[in-house]
């Protein structure tokens, strides 16, 4: 008799654990569907480029024209490729040592000061919609390289620096949590022998954190290289290599924003695009491969 | 009468407007080792700290009066801590090693006090490992990671690394607390080695290891020293009834 009440008290449990089950099952489910059905559309639709529309794959990368309209069409993509490579890593060696120093300055000379007031500016920046750092950057940055240097002021300088500032709070968020976790007692043991503070970040703190620095160094390329809006504004959108920094150009993301629009559906030039999306997407790839490496070497 | 290595004067520690350490005067002889004990809080850890000017690093400590090292006061704002904590190591509870190879770790401190020769770091590195009797588990691997030395190794590491900058006083902070029994007892040996040439303070919880490697002995109770003494007469007949108490187990 008792054990029969016990089993009708224990039932409920059992359905809500199974409700519970089930119900997180289905959400990751749908996560991983619409994952794997995004990777699938995109690479379909951007390997018919190469299959449907028999372009050369060597061409499409190596190609430095890119008229898909002409006669016959060209579907050189270098000029993007390299257009977006060199933003995004010009940014982040801008934005890299300030970063980097912002939070040493922040972790280890005032902590105080930069805990309290600091960081919640830097992650203020993160906040800014990129619309709003392209405007100021075609208002301000565009202007100022124009009357500088020669050219018009758009171009690769003008992105990197945009790019820059807008990657800024990722990277110094990540790198001052890097050094914040540093054990403590490393720092002491080297200051008990007798060194300095600046001689304690440069032999320990930095080449410790290390991996951790880089994997905010690279997650901060990896947002720049996605970036769209705020580049295609200050980068000219000439489909070319350029020759120096201030001269326009496109990349990846820009050219993608800029003609999608414009294309039919199933046409080449369409399909161009999504080659164009599918080496943003193996590139996000490679990042996220990276910071996992990182990652594992951080932890000893 | 015995030579005094170094000596606090009205020493008081403060966090914010707490006290931690209150109005300690002792002298600490010279080639030997001398014990702290006493429960948990009661300022042992500070005072030690506060002797290589180690509790600058934490905000809001304040420290009064006087450490000698002969007539200079190390606690004068003036002094050079960079230099000062080359003559008095440290080492914690927990090891430390930098996540470096051995070779790295020892040469670290020399490094930086401008030892560049090759042969020279080779010499010191060898010097101290012997000293640390870490020398022959490790020379064969000196440049591999510290950190794949276990737990007692990596003490003797640390150990090895504060003597590679030749102070003359050695702090230790529980140094073997962390450690296994076997790894213990070669602390403890390493310890009474070590005093023929340096002056070690140590920290303990343990009451057998203060017994077994100290020559004298203080007890530390609420901030301040009860009863300072001979290692021998302080466990054998202690003055004080806190004393008593406390090494017989009655509270702690």
């Amino acid at each position: 008799m008792a054990r029969s009440t016990e089993r009708q008290q224990a039932k409920p449990h059992l359905v809500e654990e199974w409700v519970g089950r089930i119900y997180t099952f289905l959400c990751i489910l749908l996560l991983i569907v619409t994952i794997f059905s995004m990777v699938y559309f995109v690479a379909s639709k951007g390997l018919s480029t190469f299959f449907v529309n028999k372009v050369n794959i060597a061409d499409f990368f190596t190609g430095v024209k890119w008229s898909p309209d002409g006669v016959p069409p060209l579907f050189g993509a270098l000029p993007f490729i390299f257009g977006s490579f060199s933003t995004s890593i010009l940014a982040a060696l801008i934005a890299a040592p300030m970063g980097i120093c912002a939070s040493l300055f922040m972790v280890e000379i005032a902590p105080k000061f930069g805990r309290k007031y600091l960081q919640p500016v830097i992650e203020l920046l993160a906040g800014i919609p990129s619309v709003v750092y392209g405007f100021v950057g075609l208002s301000v940055i565009v202007p100022f390289f124009r009357n500088v240097f020669p050219g018009q002021g758009l171009g690769i300088a003008a992105g990197s620096v945009v790019l820059a500032v807008m990657i800024l709070p990722t990277i110094t968020t990540i790198t001052t949590d890097a050094l914040a976790a540093l054990p403590s007692g490393l720092k002491e043991g080297s200051y008990a022998l007798g060194s300095t503070r600046w001689q304690t970040i440069y032999r320990i703190v930095l080449p410790t954190t290390l991996p951790a620095l880089l994997t905010g160094v690279v997650l901060g390329i990896a947002r720049a290289f996605g970036e769209a809006l705020a580049v295609q504004m200050v980068i000219g959108n000439a489909p070319h290599i350029p020759h120096s920094l201030f001269e326009s150009t496109s990349t990846l993301t820009s050219a993608i924003t800029l003609s999608m629009g414009n294309t039919a559906m199933g046409s080449a030039q369409n399909n161009a695009l999504w080659t164009l999306a599918l080496i943003l997407l193996l590139m996000t790839f490679v990042f996220v491969f990276i910071v996992r490496w990182l990652e594992r070497r951080s932890k000893i | 009468m015995q030579e005094i290595a170094l000596s606090a004067r009205n020493l008081s520690v403060h966090y914010g407007d707490k006290p931690a350490v209150k109005n300690i005067s002792l002298d600490f002889a010279s080639k030997e080792v001398t014990a702290l004990i006493g429960p948990s809080g009661c300022g042992k850890s500070t005072f030690l700290r506060s002797l290589n000017r180690m509790n600058d690093l934490i905000p809001g400590a304040k420290i009064t009066g006087q450490i000698l090292i002969g007539d200079e006061d190390i606690n004068n704002p003036a002094t050079d801590v960079v230099s000062l904590r080359q003559r008095i190591g440290m080492v914690w509870q927990r090891p430390n090693p930098f996540h470096k190879s051995i070779y790295e770790n020892i040469a670290f401190g020399p490094r930086y006090h401008g030892i560049k020769s090759k042969k020279k770091l080779d010499e010191i590195v060898e010097e101290s490992l012997r000293k640390a009797a870490l020398w022959d588990e490790t020379k064969d691997r000196l440049h591999k990671s510290a950190l794949a030395l276990s737990g007692g190794q990596q003490q003797r590491l640390c150990i090895a690394r504060s003597i590679a900058v030749k102070p003359d006083i050695i702090l230790m902070d529980e140094p073997a607390s962390a450690l296994d029994p076997v790894s213990t007892a070669k602390i403890e040996e390493l310890i009474a080695e070590l005093k023929k040439d340096y002056s070690i303070i140590i920290v303990t919880h343990n009451m057998h290891q203060a017994a077994r490697v100290s020559q004298k002995t203080a007890f530390f109770l609420n901030g301040e020293v009860v009863e300072y003494d001979q290692t021998v007469n302080m466990f054998s007949n202690p003055q004080k009834q806190e004393t008593n108490d406390y090494i017989s187990g009655r509270f702690g």
